[in-house]
């Protein structure tokens, strides 16, 4: 089951209050932007540069907790809190698991989109 | 629920952006975004806004540097701000409140929190828009009126700013001669014309003694050069006299004639009276000399004296004559006084 990535009451809560239609659509624009996100998380990973780091961090977890995927959430707001980790791996490690965590997400969300 | 407002939504992230314009829409307002902070700046100087919703994180300019050039621009500074963030801690908030901000929402926004503080945001505005037009009116009743229901009070504090005085000359002896409803009729065309002048160049008329009148630029409302507006003003005010002469003129009147004297600096400003009557008062050595100056007017028979302070504030190609020390009453040593010539424009 999919929708476990997604915290079914905050999605609900989100379509009542913004409308369903316009929650669709929302969908689809996180779906578009996550990606260059996650890119941009590993790039500033590879550039050592920690104020992209955590913005980029920051942004995932924002959105994250807006559509109640708690574990993207979580793992973003990780990044965001320690910033980089002097071991490059370690973090690249984290950016996998933030990586399948979204993936399951997005996945959630599609499937949720239209009901 | 307030009345609508527009908004202007400043978010790097787009579902963030999107989200927040729904909400304030599906609650009635008009709202835009922006992508960052160098944007909304742009679109703020192009457009009016009644609040603005500012994310913290964001590249090119972030929250806090917008918040801080706000604060800068004497345009902007009373715009509230309602910051907007996913950023932990309240080192972040503290420090978003001290830089101006009006109040702070964490993300993801709560819809109904965010009713809320939008609603209260703009009525606070509306109620200081409307606070600064009744002042700029020198409507004093009203201004007493909205001061005791809105518990808005402003306390005595030190301002900068420039005064000016001026009266109309020889008017005694000019409403001797002449019935006493055509007096009447003089004086309000002639207030007519001075607040015109004052109000055209944002300066406040706050107080009418007679035949002359009291005016500031700078306080209560903050303005970018206070002298320049003032000198402005003066030089129109002795155009439209010229242009009030030509009238009376034609119709087999004396002319008139006006001095005004202009002083610049620190004075202490509030609010004076009583609950039904009240209005803002400025008092100090600069407002003494610029009542000084104008008195002046009459011995050095030039229409516009100015201080020291307010000359050098003044752009360079200026034309004024320097007077020299003049002696005035009450003041020692004698001050520096500048004739500005009519006729120019700055």
């Amino acid at each position: 089951m999919a929708s476990a990535a997604i915290e079914i009451d905050t999605f609900r809560a989100l379509q009542e209050t913004a409308g369903a239609d316009f929650v669709a659509e929302l969908v689809d624009t996180f779906v578009e932007e996550a990606p260059a996100m996650l890119a941009e998380l590993r790039q500033a990973r590879a550039d050592g540069d920690p104020a992209r780091f955590r913005r980029a961090a920051h942004s995932l977890k924002s959105n994250g907790s807006t559509f109640g995927a708690a574990a993207l959430a979580a793992l973003a707001r990780e990044l965001e809190r320690k910033g980089l980790d002097a071991d490059p791996a370690r973090d690249a490690e984290a950016i996998a698991a933030l990586e399948g965590a979204y993936a399951q997400a997005a996945a959630a969300l599609k499937e949720l989109r239209h009901g | 629920m307030a009345e609508a407002g527009r908004l202007l939504v400043v978010d790097d992230n787009k579902v963030n952006r999107l989200l927040l314009i729904r909400a304030l829409e599906l609650q009635g307002h008009r709202a835009v975004g922006a992508e960052n902070g160098r944007v909304a700046l742009e679109m703020l100087e192009r457009e009016p806004f009644d609040l603005v919703l500012l994310d913290i994180a964001m590249p090119e300019m972030d929250g806090f540097q917008v918040l801080e050039r706000l604060l800068a621009n004497s345009r902007l500074r009373d715009l509230p701000v309602i910051v907007t963030s996913a950023v932990e801690g309240m080192e972040a908030v503290v420090r978003c409140i001290e830089l101006g901000a009006e109040d702070y929402l964490h993300k993801p926004v709560n819809p109904v929190l965010l009713r809320a503080r939008v609603s209260s945001s703009l009525e606070k505005k509306r109620l200081r828009d409307t606070q600064k037009e009744l002042v700029r009116r020198f409507a004093t009743p009203e201004v007493a009126q909205d001061l005791q229901q809105s518990g808005f009070a402003l306390g005595g504090r030190h301002v900068r700013a420039t005064v000016l005085f001026t009266d109309l000359r020889g008017f005694t002896a000019l409403s001797a001669a002449q019935p006493p409803e055509e007096t009447i009729e003089l004086l309000n065309t002639w207030y007519t014309l001075m607040f015109d002048a004052i109000s055209g160049q944002r300066g406040v008329v706050n107080q009418m003694i007679g035949d002359g009148l009291m005016a500031v630029f700078g306080a209560p409302l903050p303005l970018a050069d206070p002298p320049l507006a003032a000198v402005r003003a003066a030089l129109e005010m002795i155009e439209m006299i010229e242009l009030l002469n030509v009238e009376r003129g034609a119709a087999g009147k004396a002319p008139l004639a006006i001095g005004i004297g202009i002083a610049t600096g620190g004075m202490i400003a509030g609010y004076t009276g009583t609950q039904s009557r009240a209005t803002y008062t400025c008092v100090g050595d600069t407002v003494n000399l610029a009542a000084r100056l104008e008195a002046h007017t009459k011995v050095a028979q030039r229409a516009i004296l100015v201080d020291r302070p307010t000359l050098d504030a003044l752009p360079p190609d200026v034309r004024v004559e320097v007077l020299g020390p003049v002696p005035l009453k009450g003041i020692t040593p004698a001050v520096e006084a500048f004739a500005v010539e009519c006729g120019q424009k700055l």
